[in-house]
């Protein structure tokens, strides 16, 4: 009951990859996630679908990486990805000659890079700057994270996997130099629990670092985290970059009903990792740079300002951190430290989770004896045709092209109205998705990431958690939730943002007394 | 910082803070289950819309263009407006001939008029009610407003001379209604700026407004009616002079939707188009000019209805005001509500009852008041009222004019 093949310590997108991969092969999966899903660095990004050209010239091997990934994800996920396409604008204040060797490195990667004529840019993207004097279409996309994470969790567990949330590994069960499994605090009862397993897929992200010293390893990772501001209404169609090399503050995802610059890079201690912050300094250049992109953005009302900190990998030999990978990371600590049944599999991208989990669950197969190929290139995720739970995700994720065409009274009632997600929505996210809690909620539908910022739907929602049996802690959970939306604010909280978020104080505190 | 230096987004739509105070106010949200309602149709609405517009949603049809919605919203958001722009915008389905042959007032009406008594009789017939329902589902309750055989312009235009003598002078943007169904409406205002010594002009090419083609997406059409306005009024205004008008819904267009939905600068002429009640008040007000009622008027009770766009433009209180100098008047104002027919709105099978159920807290109101006659500005909101409640319904200029003593012959 308690033993399984494979225990994946992590639930953001990197072991619910890795999970669902583990599954797909047969192997009894256990996932173990201290919070909730995509609570780290999977929830907290541009939600950017690489094309691979931000690094073709700077590092092709990612870049190649990114691409092939790329087009997978369009196959297995379309229900995750907006297929905006992407424009790498060359400003007056860039280099023109640099345009010629990015296209040449694109090409190099497989990607599939052409300049455009500026006018034309300007008319496939008129928000994009006016000025440019360069522009190369790649294929760029946009994807929703939470959903993409949401969709691999969930194949897990259609797959016999068993995923526990709020669940945090406190140690490991080691016999000498081999680990057996994992020791576990439920945050939500309190309960500890012993689990095995033959092996431990450590896919903690930044966190990683922390759980492996448990086992009394060390891995040396370089918390960098970045900044990135979200604004209220989808200001362009297109994902907007420079052309130029990797620098702050360059990139523009189109996402949903939203805008997204970003970002910064800056190295924090490993004690900020668990909530990051905004400061002026960043907003400051999160907008000034954003403007050279879309110079819209300095009259368009921001939503909030949130950060995540990559779980960048200081290669073994340079622990001071200067020359850092941003490819995948998988290393075997049997080979590595002496540690049996241990793996680690971190670094990459978002772009890259599905492969990141097959050279991780390759290893695993590996250690075991086991030859199974891996399927996930070609099977599509729950959400996407061909997958078997396509009708009920279309539930949980509606869109105006699979709304069913008689309505339901009750169920289509809104509940959070900026982002149109209605009370049948969220109630399957309870049922399919294990949502146990408002923010939870937020995180499988994205209920009260809209304009209000959870002002009308915090309380809705509550309801409907309280009739599924989830109400207990209701109010101490309303609060949570407020503050979560207030911590996101605060950076920028100025003109309507700040209006609305004084409103929203009176709405609870005076109107309904909470 | 030179940046986000406004207080406020210039995305007019994101400085709604979802109070929901619009869809509080709106009259279509009670009675039609069906419609979103403003703030989801308005500012919710188009930050979904322009991230898919999938999101369009035909149900935005519902809305009246009252603008409710913007008179009460605390953030000066066009609700209103946004919703009208969408179905321009995204309803890319082809406006029914129906929706044409409503929206067409001035064709329409010179084609009526040679044949008005015909016209008339044949629309006010059931069986001819049955099959404008049947065939182009005008609803079947609804009668046509009547043609009048006379046109205002040609009667206006025999006295030109006469008009010429008077000190002051005004253009007179007299409207569809007044040119084709009402030519006593524009008399009755000829006669009482006559006796404030203006005289009155007409404007050179009047189209119709334009409203009516922007509630039903002849954006084209309205656009080019649009601009023969401006262009027209922009003579008269280059001459100095004021352009009045009488309906509530045509100065409103002019003056706040040519701009707004339509995208046409009005900003030259905008100010100088003002509703006749506000320049007559504003004229009196000056003290220069006199007034000599008839000596022998009986009691009158009247209760006064703000129409919607009147509300918007603020300033009912102008025909209020205007209403109580007469002697012997009885004015009861009532609380201001929608009448539910929005110009064409309410002539459509699929809205009549929409519509009906609407202007009921107005019909209800007035019969408790039980007036000899109720008062009101724009045209649609008086056949609706008739119908609703039985009572007559003028114009307040008109009540004016028949107070004021006539003119030696």
């Amino acid at each position: 009951m308690n033993e399984f093949d494979v225990i994946v310590i992590g639930g953001g997108i990197t072991g619910a990859g890795t999970a669902r991969d583990c599954a797909l092969r047969g192997l009894k999966v256990l996932l173990v996630e201290r919070f909730d899903m995509s609570t780290g660095a999977t929830g907290r990004n541009h939600g950017l679908l690489h094309s691979g050209a931000r690094y073709a010239v700077t590092d092709r091997e990612s870049a190649a990486e990114c691409i092939a990934e790329n087009k997978i994800l369009r196959k297995i996920a379309p229900h995750c990805i907006d297929p905006t396409g992407g424009l790498f604008l060359t400003l007056p204040d860039d280099d023109l000659n640099y345009q010629g060797t990015f296209v040449e490195a694109c090409k190099g990667a497989g990607i599939d890079a052409e300049i455009i004529d500026p006018r034309e840019a300007l008319a496939m993207e008129p928000s994009a700057n006016r000025e440019m004097i360069g522009a190369v279409k790649v294929p760029d996309a946009s994807v929703d994270p939470f959903r993409l994470c949401a969709s691999n969790l969930l194949d897990a567990k259609l797959h016999g996997a068993t995923i526990l949330l709020y669940t945090e590994v406190t140690g490991f069960i080691m016999e000498g130099s081999r680990v057996l499994g994992v020791k576990t605090l439920n945050h939500k009862t309190g309960e500890e629990g012993s689990y095995y397993a033959k092996i431990t897929v450590n896919a903690a992200g930044i966190w990683g670092m922390s759980v492996m010293e448990k086992a009394g390893i060390t891995v040396g990772m370089f918390p960098s985290k970045g900044a990135l501001l979200i604004f209220a209404h989808r200001v362009n169609r297109m994902v907007l970059n420079r052309c130029r090399k990797p620098a702050n503050a360059d990139i523009l995802v189109p996402g949903g009903t939203v805008s997204i610059i970003g970002t910064t890079s800056t190295r924090v201690p490993l004690e900020e990792c668990n909530n990051p912050q905004v400061t002026p300094d960043e907003v400051n250049l999160l907008i000034g740079e954003g403007v050279k992109l879309s110079p819209t953005l300095a009259e368009t009302r921001i939503l909030r300002a949130f950060a995540g900190v990559r779980p960048l990998v200081s290669s073994d030999n340079d622990p001071s951190g200067r020359s850092i990978s941003r490819g995948a990371v998988c290393l075997d600590h049997a080979s590595r430290d002496g540690m049996e049944g241990l793996v680690t599999i971190t670094g990459g991208k978002l772009t890259t989770y599905r492969l990141m989990a097959e050279m991780a669950t390759d290893m695993v197969c590996r250690k075991l004896g086991m030859h199974v190929r891996c399927q996930t290139a070609w099977t599509p995720l729950p959400g996407a045709e061909g997958h078997s739970f396509k009708e009920t995700a279309d539930t949980i994720w509606r869109t105006p092209a699979n709304k069913p065409e008689e309505p339901d009274i009750y169920g289509d009632a809104l509940v959070c109205e900026c982002e149109n997600i209605s009370v049948g929505e969220l109630e399957a996210a309870i049922k399919h998705l294990g949502a146990g809690s408002l923010v939870d909620l937020r995180r499988r539908t994205r209920m009260g990431m809209g304009t209000c910022q959870g002002e009308l739907c915090g309380c809705r929602a509550a309801r409907i958690l309280a009739r599924e049996g989830l109400g207990d802690k209701a109010l101490s959970d309303l609060r949570s939730f407020m503050a979560e939306r207030w911590k996101g604010i605060y950076p920028i909280a100025w003109g309507d943002a700040l209006r609305e978020a004084e409103y929203t104080q009176w709405v609870y505190k005076h109107v309904l007394g909470i | 910082m030179t940046f986000q230096e406004y207080t406020s987004s210039v995305h007019n739509f994101e400085e709604c803070m979802k109070c929901t105070i619009c869809t509080a106010y709106c009259p279509v949200v009670p009675v039609n289950p069906d419609y979103p309602g403003p703030k989801q149709a308005g500012p919710d609405g188009e930050r979904l819309r322009l991230s898919d517009p999938l999101f369009f949603n035909r149900a935005l049809k519902y809305c009246l263009n009252c603008k409710r919605c913007e008179v009460v919203c605390p953030s000066g958001v066009k609700v209103g407006d946004l919703i009208q722009e969408a179905r321009l915008r995204f309803d890319n389905s082809k406006p029914k001939l129906r929706d044409r042959i409503l929206a067409s007032t001035d064709f329409m009406g010179s084609m009526a008029r040679p044949f008005a008594p015909i016209v008339n009789a044949v629309t006010g017939m059931g069986i001819a009610k049955a099959v404008m329902d049947g065939v182009l589902a005008v609803d079947k309750h609804r009668t046509f407003p009547k043609y009048s055989s006379s046109s205002f312009e040609k009667w206006l235009r025999k006295q030109e001379s006469k008009q010429g003598s008077y000190p002051r002078q005004v253009a007179y943007f007299h409207g569809c209604y007044v040119e084709y169904n009402n030519p006593q409406q524009g008399k009755d205002l000829v006669k009482v700026l006559n006796a404030l010594g203006v005289g009155v002009q007409l404007l050179e090419g009047e189209k119709c407004c334009g409203v009516a083609a922007i509630s039903n997406r002849l954006e084209k059409q309205a656009c080019k009616n649009a601009q023969a306005n401006l262009e027209a009024i922009g003579k008269a205004v280059a001459q100095g002079l004021t352009v009045v008008n009488l309906s509530s819904s045509c100065t409103f267009a002019i003056r706040d939707e040519y701009p707004s939905i339509l995208k046409l600068d009005n900003s030259a002429v905008k100010d100088s188009v003002v509703l006749a009640t506000r320049y007559i008040w504003q004229l009196l007000e000056s003290g220069t000019v006199e007034l000599r009622f008839k000596k022998d008027l009986k009691p009158l009770r009247v209760v006064y209805h703000t129409p919607c766009h009147l509300q918007k433009l603020g300033w009912s209180m102008f025909s209020k005001e205007l209403l109580k100098l007469i002697p012997n008047i009885e004015l009861i104002p009532l609380e201001q509500n929608c009448c539910g027919i929005a110009g064409t709105y309410g002539f459509k099978k699929e809205n009549y009852e929409t519509s009906m159920a609407i202007g009921e807290k107005l019909f209800e109101q007035i019969r408790k008041a039980n007036p000899d006659i109720v008062a009101t500005d724009c045209e649609t909101c008086r056949w609706q009222i008739e119908m609703g409640t039985g009572y007559p319904v003028r114009h307040p200029v008109s009540l004016f004019a028949d107070a004021l003593e006539d003119p030696l012959a």
